[in-house]
This record gives C-alpha cells, structure tokens and sequence, in this order.
C-alpha cells in the first residue's frame, strides 16, 4: 500500500515516498517516481485515486512554474503549500474532485524567514501535511496512508528537529524498517529527497 | 408529467438543449453538451460529444445494468476475461495476447483481435471493454496520423500514450473500461506504456493485463531479460500467454503473437493453446520441442488417473 513520509531537521526537510504502482493485487511498477519537484526549493510527494495523482501534480507543476516565469519569482513554501490546498478545496467543491494525498517539503531561503537561528543553515525548512479534502497543516513531521499509523508514533518518539542530514536520513530509516518489518503490505522501494538552502535532490539510503 | 412540464417549462437543462438544438439547427447536440458555460458557452461543434443516459448519474445507470463485479443477473454482459502482454528488449517489443471472448460464463467468441494495429509503428492491446479499447484506439489512430501530417514526423510512443490516458481521464467516472499497452518503436527506440480507464500512465519494459495477467506474470517474469535473443522473446510470450491460457477460465482459446522491430510492426502468428499443450509450437524459431503441459513436459505423470 503506497506511504510517504516526510521530517524537517536543522536546515533540511526530507521527503520520501515508495515507488510502487499497484493494480489490485498486482504491482504493476517498482520504480514509479511519486514525488515532483515544484520549484528551486520545493518538492512533493503524491499519492491516491490512480490517475488524479499525477494529473493533480502536474497541473500544480505548471501552475507553479507559470507563477514564477510571470513574477520571476517563485513561491515561497508557505504560499505554494496554501496556493495547493486552495487547488484541492476547490476541487473538492466541484463535480470531479481530486482525491489526492501531498506532503509538501520547503525551504524557504527569503530574507524574511532569516532569523537568527536559521541564518547559519540559509533558511528555514517547512512542511506540510495536506489531505484530499483540503486539510492542510504544518508539522515538523508527516506521513500519509498505512505506513502512517507505525512512523507517527515513531518520530513522535525520535524525531528531532535540530538533527543532522545524517541524523534524519536514520531516523527516516528507522521508518522505512518499521513499516517494512510490521505491515503486511509493506512496500519495498523509496524514493527519498532532500530539500535544502542548495535546492533539491535525491538521496539514497 | 415531467416530459410536460420540461416541454412548457423555460429553464432548466433539457430546456436549454432544446433551446440550443433549435437556434443552431444541429441535431447531434450531445446531452453532454449541457453545463458547460451556464449550457449556452460552447455549443458549437468542437470535437466529438457523445449521448449520455438521459439519466441524473450516467455512471450509476451503468453500474445497475452491466456486470460490474457481483451481479450475474443483469441483462449487459461486458467482455472481462482477456490475458494480455507486452515487453520489451534489445530486439524490440513482443505484444502477446489470447483471443477468448467471455459474458458472464460463457465463451462469446474464441476468435477475438486483442491487438488493436493502430498504425505502422504503434500496437495496442486490449482487455476491459472490448468497445472502448477498439473505438478509442482506432480514435488514437487517427490522431496519430493528424500529428503525422501537421509536424511532419511520427508521434512519440509517450505522446500517443498521452493523448490516450489525457482522454480516458476526461471521461473518468463515467464508465469506461480498459487496461491498455501502447506498444511501438520511436526515435528513443522500443517503448511500451500502461494505459487504464482510471487514467493510470506508466511507462515500463514489461506489463500484462487481464484476469490471467498473474498467471502470465508468474512465467514472464521467471523468463525475462533484456538481452533476450528475437526467437527466445517470442517464444517467452507465447508461453507466458499459454500459461494464462491453461490456468485461468476466462483466458485461452488462441495466442496472437506480434513483434515490434525497428522498421514497425510484424504479426509472427497464431497459436491454438490445446496444441501448445500437449504439441507445443512445433517448427518454429525459438519454440522449445514437445508440449508446454506439465503433463506432457515431465513425462507420463506419476499421479494416479
């Protein structure tokens, strides 16, 4: 069953999501990308209804990458998290909703958010939990679908916002290992990125 | 008593299609013309619109009077049943596909086209509603050809699968059905697409579809490399398909065999699945001596009779 999870540490946010696409019982694809980065500090993970998913993503790839070629300026985390659940709440209300599920890592580089304790990693990092029906919140960490009732508890227990890279990339783990050795249909593969004051990419782990 | 009050009434959707259908003088003026710009915005022929159950929901109207999954009593059977797949390889793409036909429990036809030959370069299989796979792709046909003429070059195997899922996903909830491989070779060379009425699109080197589709798996999976030579491709295809063929009820009857090369797509053939359980494909390219039955594979079975 698809899991994403999510976690800011000291100047970081890390976001991951499993790979697997399924089709009843059968995986169809082990290496299915559910994540979309939104912006030169902005990445997402997706997942739900097959087929609104990715037509959700890509219609706020675009709408996102439209904001900033008329601006020459991109959202900031806090503005693209709100412009997003806006997106859902709208569809929600319409004739064929999107049921789609996000986890929307930031980094937000501004000036504004440069205050003393963030200053010496560039930023500050963001996240937010959003939902089908357009519920959306801040958190330091998240998690959507099954894998959510095991890692809630578990970063609840371990998370730490001030962690290293390294110290987030174990706890993500510990996750990932939790899930894997408790639920039954767990998945097998993830697709993990980080995003920070130089912008987004991938990790192994 | 609603047929009346509609016909003197001055607002309200059918009204306005009346209206609409009188001031242009056009008779195929879909129903589901209706609500877009207050009913009134876009009434002009801009691609095709279909005819809607005159019905508040058109899904749930399908839903009660098609099979979908437990009622065997209504009256529309829809073709479930099918073993599709495809793969590719360094030599190309191989498209396989069973030919058996079921409503319900009984075998409509064992003589079924699953390949749809969209054109030169590009195969779609089909599983799900026959009709939707046959018309939308035949649609997909013409559209590539549109895309031939206007740019002067062959569609890509990724746009075409778009401009499928794009479309499937605009009628989404509304009834279709099908799982679908757009198969072909482009520029980036073989490709193959997973395309399903939810509006899935996955690009990937090895899909199968249907009720057999496990059962395919199970063999194709087992057999499968890139570095696969042309007979022994075929040969994994036309096995795989025998498999579901044997094993599951609603797959069987005939394998179509296609191979999708470099200079476009070639039929290899047809294959009887009794024959290739207890004969196997004979004189063939790549194709393993003797039966595929386990039967016939192991020797006289040790089981008592």
């Amino acid at each position: 069953m698809e899991c994403s999870f999510a976690l800011t540490g000291n100047g970081y946010v890390l976001v991951a999501s499993d790979t697997t696409a399924a089709r009843s019982i059968v995986k169809m694809k082990t290496d299915e990308d559910k994540t979309k980065v939104l912006g030169p500090h902005l990445v997402m993970t997706y997942s739900g209804e097959p087929g609104d998913t990715v037509q959700f993503a890509e219609f706020v790839e675009r709408n996102l990458r439209l904001h900033q070629i008329r601006h020459h300026q991109a959202l900031r985390p806090q503005s693209a998290a709100s412009w997003i659940r806006r997106a859902l709440a709208d569809s929600l209300r319409s004739r064929s909703p999107y049921a789609v599920n996000l986890l929307v890592g930031g980094f937000d580089t501004s000036v504004a958010a440069i205050r003393e304790e963030t200053e010496a990693v560039g930023g500050e990092p963001k996240l937010y939990w959003i939902d089908y029906l357009g519920t959306m919140a801040e958190v330091p960490f998240a998690a959507h679908g099954y894998g959510s009732y095991f890692a809630l508890s578990l970063l609840d227990r371990y998370h730490n916002p001030q962690a290293s890279l390294d110290e987030g990339i174990a706890t993500l783990r510990r996750c990932i290992d939790e899930v894997s050795k408790r639920l039954i249909v767990a998945p097998s593969n993830y697709k993990v990125r980080v995003v920070d004051k130089d912008g987004v990419r991938e990790v192994e782990l | 008593m609603n047929s009346l009050v509609n016909r003197f009434s001055t607002t309200g959707a059918q009204n306005e299609l009346r209206r609409a259908r009188e001031e242009t003088e056009e008779d195929d003026i879909g129903d589901s013309m209706w609500g877009s710009v207050a009913g009134f915005g876009n009434l002009t022929k801009s691609g095709p619109t279909f005819n809607l159950p005159s019905v508040a929901d058109p899904t749930a109207f399908l839903r009660l009077h098609t099979d979908d999954h437990a009622d065997p009593s209504c009256r529309i059977k829809i073709q479930h049943g099918t073993t599709t797949l495809a793969f590719r390889f360094k030599g190309g793409v191989i498209v396989a596909v069973d030919s058996r036909a079921t409503a319900g429990s009984y075998i409509a036809s064992g003589t079924v086209k699953k390949v749809i030959e969209i054109n030169k370069f590009l195969l779609g299989t089909m599983a799900g509603g026959a009709a939707d796979c046959q018309y939308w792709e035949t649609y997909l046909g013409i559209q590539c050809r549109l895309h031939e003429l206007r740019n002067r070059e062959r569609i890509s195997v990724a746009a075409a699968s778009k401009y499928l899922s794009n479309l499937v996903y605009s009628y989404k909830g509304m009834g279709l059905s099908m799982g679908t491989m757009i198969c072909g070779w482009d520029k980036t060379g073989p490709a193959v697409f997973y395309v399903d009425s939810d509006g899935t699109r996955l690009k990937g080197d090895l899909f199968s579809v249907g009720s057999g589709s496990t059962f395919a798996y199970g063999v194709l999976d087992q057999g499968y490399r890139w570095d696969l030579t042309d007979e022994e491709a075929q040969e994994l295809g036309r096995r795989s398909i025998y498999a579901a063929g044997h094993r599951d009820a609603f797959s069987g009857n005939t394998i179509n065999l296609y191979h999708v090369k470099e200079n476009g797509w070639t039929f290899i053939g047809n294959y009887d699945v009794s024959e290739m359980h207890y004969d196997g494909p004979g004189n063939v390219p790549g194709g393993a001596p003797g039966g595929y039955g386990y039967e016939v594979r192991t020797g006289p079975s040790t089981v008592a009779v």
